[in-house]
């Protein structure tokens, strides 16, 4: 079998983007577009590690931690906004929001 | 030889999950198909010797982000929703679009195919402490970013609590 290079980790993370994408843009489900979200910031953090380790410097690292924080803090925010938006519009269905919809 | 194993099942692990995530109807269990695939994820950190970054994944994810999407989950009633419809009117197109993005990369990396080379890393040069490194470099280089960061979590714990707040 051919050795692991860096390429099989940017391809690993080209398919997950592409899933995550896909997920964001097809479901109606506002949970599920922020899982999808998380799964496209892991997809930005394993391309970080993998040329972190390819270039032998541990600053991408850094980088994949300052991610990991905003997917945290932006979790956060998306959920309490689902709650609040359940609350007023009773409601988890993305497009029957269609407030501004002309 | 080994690691080459553990890097298909840790992308099998990721992928799967991944692709479980977007397509199942109940939400729970989306919920549990990322936790596999974020587990891989970590699994795919730990064969790039960032170890730190490893257990770093685990906590926030399976430990925090997790239990906040379960606990959203049993406040937000979803028993309706997952007898409806799970997938928007516009899913050929945007699934269309997706492949033709993925088509495109594909293509321009098999015509480039000379220039996708990467050197091959020199053993072991990022010292056997991965976590003094991270340390070393976050409190000095990258001191004011990180109190940004823990700025913009403040604000973010401030924001949610307002938002889910019942007298908004």
């Amino acid at each position: 079998m051919a050795p692991i290079t860096t390429g099989h980790y940017l391809g690993l993370s080209a398919a997950l983007l592409l899933i995550g994408v896909a997920g964001v843009l097809t479901r109606r489900s506002i949970v599920v577009v922020l899982m999808s979200i998380e799964l496209i910031l892991n997809a930005v953090n394993i391309n970080l590690i993998a040329f972190s380790s390819n270039s032998q410097n541990v600053r991408g690292q850094i980088f994949a931690m300052f991610i990991i924080a905003d997917a945290v803090a932006e979790a956060a925010v998306g959920l309490g906004i689902l709650i609040a938006l359940f609350r007023n519009k009773d409601t988890v269905l993305a497009d029957e929001v269609d407030l501004l919809k002309w | 030889m080994l690691d080459v194993f553990f890097f298909y099942a840790f992308a099998a692990l990721v992928l799967g999950g991944a692709l479980l995530t977007v397509t199942l109807r109940n939400t729970v269990h989306c919920a549990i198909s990322l936790i596999a695939s974020l587990s891989g994820v970590a699994g795919i950190f730990l064969l790039q010797k960032a170890e730190f970054l490893f257990a770093v994944q685990i906590i926030v994810y399976v430990g925090g982000v997790m239990v906040l999407f379960l606990f959203v989950i049993m406040l937000v009633n979803l028993d309706t929703a997952a007898r409806d419809r799970q997938f928007n009117r516009q899913w050929i197109a945007a699934v269309a679009c997706v492949l033709a993005i993925g088509a495109e990369g594909v293509y321009f990396v098999r015509s480039g195919s000379g220039a996708w080379t990467f050197a091959a890393p020199s053993e072991f040069a990022l010292s056997a402490g991965n976590t003094e490194d991270i340390a070393r470099m976050l409190f000095s280089e990258y001191l004011v970013p990180f109190e940004i960061a823990s700025v913009l979590l403040l604000v973010a714990v401030v924001g949610s609590v307002l938002m889910a707040r019942r007298e908004a």
